[in-house]
């Protein structure tokens, strides 16, 4: 057993969890955080991808006990109260979803790629970026529209890249 | 997965006494080979012995030409580091190439070489680039350290701490992808400098990576792309599988070393 203390979405959590206990099993079932899906369990698809302390990772493949003094943002922790992240809001404006089992890793992927990215994004290099992160439904195209459209709402806005 | 007790070592000290307490040690680093594994149950070990809590465990430093980079660093890191930038970019292509970025973000240059995949991208790099192996007991020259597919020199429990190399003048990395996995069905590392060649190839070899010696030869009495045409591969071992044909395999291995010579040239021209 171990004793993690973390911050989860913004708020403290302190759980004693079991040493082999998932990171994504622990968002899911421990915190009732079930925005975070598991959608291959072989580490390929990016369904179960949160943002630990500002890197994209597959919580599927990682322990929980090793996000001790991490601050972790899983799909619920992006919007802001009512209001949706902006790529949120460019993923519904362009219908970037269907069933939507892949969308919570997605937009997590997609908001890392945009705020990383050393000038502006264009399709070949989100294309690349998506590798991580399989959809069977959509084809990309409407997800890489999306995340082109909300990279320039981005670029537009001076005042924060955050929300 | 099966229960196990994980040990979070401050200072590499602390580990003997770790394993010397556990019944089937492993070491966890980035996880991205071993926890999928170990989720399949394919392996069960006892003890995890997590090694990212180690202090300075990832870095990556240099004196003039010669580089260490920590066992620890992730293939991330090895990706945007200034240092590899700077002084061996073709390093840090090949880090950027490896799986996707989540799985750049956790996987690291110890693991990757420790597990020693027929298909990882790590290997042809550290022989092309003749580097030392450091580990808590000793150094392994690169071309002693892989011992066949997923087997290394390392003794059992032996840590790998650091990678160090002189930078090369000129090199390059050239890789065709499995277009699933998107490990390399080949790879080739050429390593140019004053008086030498080395080229290394992954993804094809039956006993993994290895020297591609009669090119290196050939490159250096005459550093051009056509030369790879002349090369004899038949008396080496290749795998075949479903995903390729011997045939097939020797002509990629052919296409990647003339793109990787190519790409040279091209530094060397502009
Ligand atoms: C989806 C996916 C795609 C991938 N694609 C590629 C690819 O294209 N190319 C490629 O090369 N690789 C690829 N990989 C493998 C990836 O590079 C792994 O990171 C790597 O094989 C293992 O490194 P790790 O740090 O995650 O080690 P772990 O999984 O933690 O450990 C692997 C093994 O090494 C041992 N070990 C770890 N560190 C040390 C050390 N310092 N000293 C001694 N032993 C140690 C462990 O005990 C374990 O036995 C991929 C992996 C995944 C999941
Ligand atoms: S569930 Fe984690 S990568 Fe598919
Ligand atoms: S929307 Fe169904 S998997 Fe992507």
């Amino acid at each position: 057993m171990t004793r993690i203390e973390a911050v989860v979405n913004g708020k403290k959590v302190t759980k004693t969890v079991d040493d082999n206990r998932l990171l994504v099993t622990f968002l899911r079932e421990d915190l009732g955080l079930t925005g975070t899906h598991v959608g291959c369990d072989t580490t390929q698809c990016g369904a179960c991808v949160v943002n630990i302390d500002g890197d994209t990772v597959k919580s599927c493949t990682s322990l929980a006990a090793g996000a001790n003094g991490c601050s972790i943002t899983t799909i619920e922790g992006v919007a802001h109260g009512e209001r949706l992240h902006r790529v949120q809001e460019a993923f519904h404006r362009h219908h970037a979803l269907q069933c939507g089992y892949c969308t919570p890793g997605l937009i997590i992927t997609a908001i890392d790629i945009i705020e990383k990215a050393q000038g502006p994004l264009d399709e070949a290099t989100v294309r690349q970026e998506l590798k991580g992160n399989l959809c069977r439904c959509t084809g990309y195209q409407n997800i890489v529209s999306a995340i082109l459209d909300a990279a320039e709402k981005y670029a537009m806005s001076s005042v924060s890249k955050v929300a | 997965m099966n229960p196990f007790t994980l040990h979070r070592p401050s200072a590499i000290d602390l580990i003997s006494a770790m394993l010397a307490s556990s019944s089937d040690p492993k070491f966890l680093a980035g996880g991205m080979t071993l926890l999928p594994s170990m989720k399949l149950g394919l392996i069960t070990p006892s003890d995890l012995i997590d090694l990212t809590s180690l202090p300075a465990f990832g870095e990556i430093s240099n004196e003039g030409r010669r580089l260490s980079v920590g066992a620890g660093a992730t293939h991330a890191a090895v990706a945007n580091e200034r240092r590899i930038r700077e002084l061996c970019p073709a390093l840090g292509r090949l880090a950027g190439k490896i799986g996707d970025r989540h799985v750049r973000n956790r996987g690291t240059i110890g693991g990757s070489l420790a597990n020693n995949d027929p298909a990882a991208d790590y290997p042809a790099a550290i022989l092309a680039l003749d580097a030392t192996i450091h580990t808590d007991r000793r150094e392994i020259g690169s071309s002693d350290f892989f011992r066949g597919i997923f087997e290394t020199a390392l003794d059992e429990h032996e840590l790998i701490t650091s990678i160090e190399f002189e930078a090369p003048e000129r090199a390059a990395y050239a890789k065709f992808p499995h277009p699933a996995s998107g490990y390399a069905l080949a790879g080739v590392f050429v390593c140019r400098g004053d008086s030498y060649v080395r080229v290394a190839v992954t993804g094809v070899g039956s006993d993994g990576a290895f020297r591609l010696q009669e090119l290196e030869g050939k490159l250096e009495a005459q550093f051009e792309a056509s030369v790879v045409d002349t090369i004899d591969l038949s008396a080496l071992e290749f795998f075949e599988d479903r995903h390729g044909s011997r045939a097939y395999r020797e002509n990629l291995v052919r296409v990647m070393a003339r793109q990787a010579i190519a790409e040279i040239a091209a530094v060397d021209g502009a």
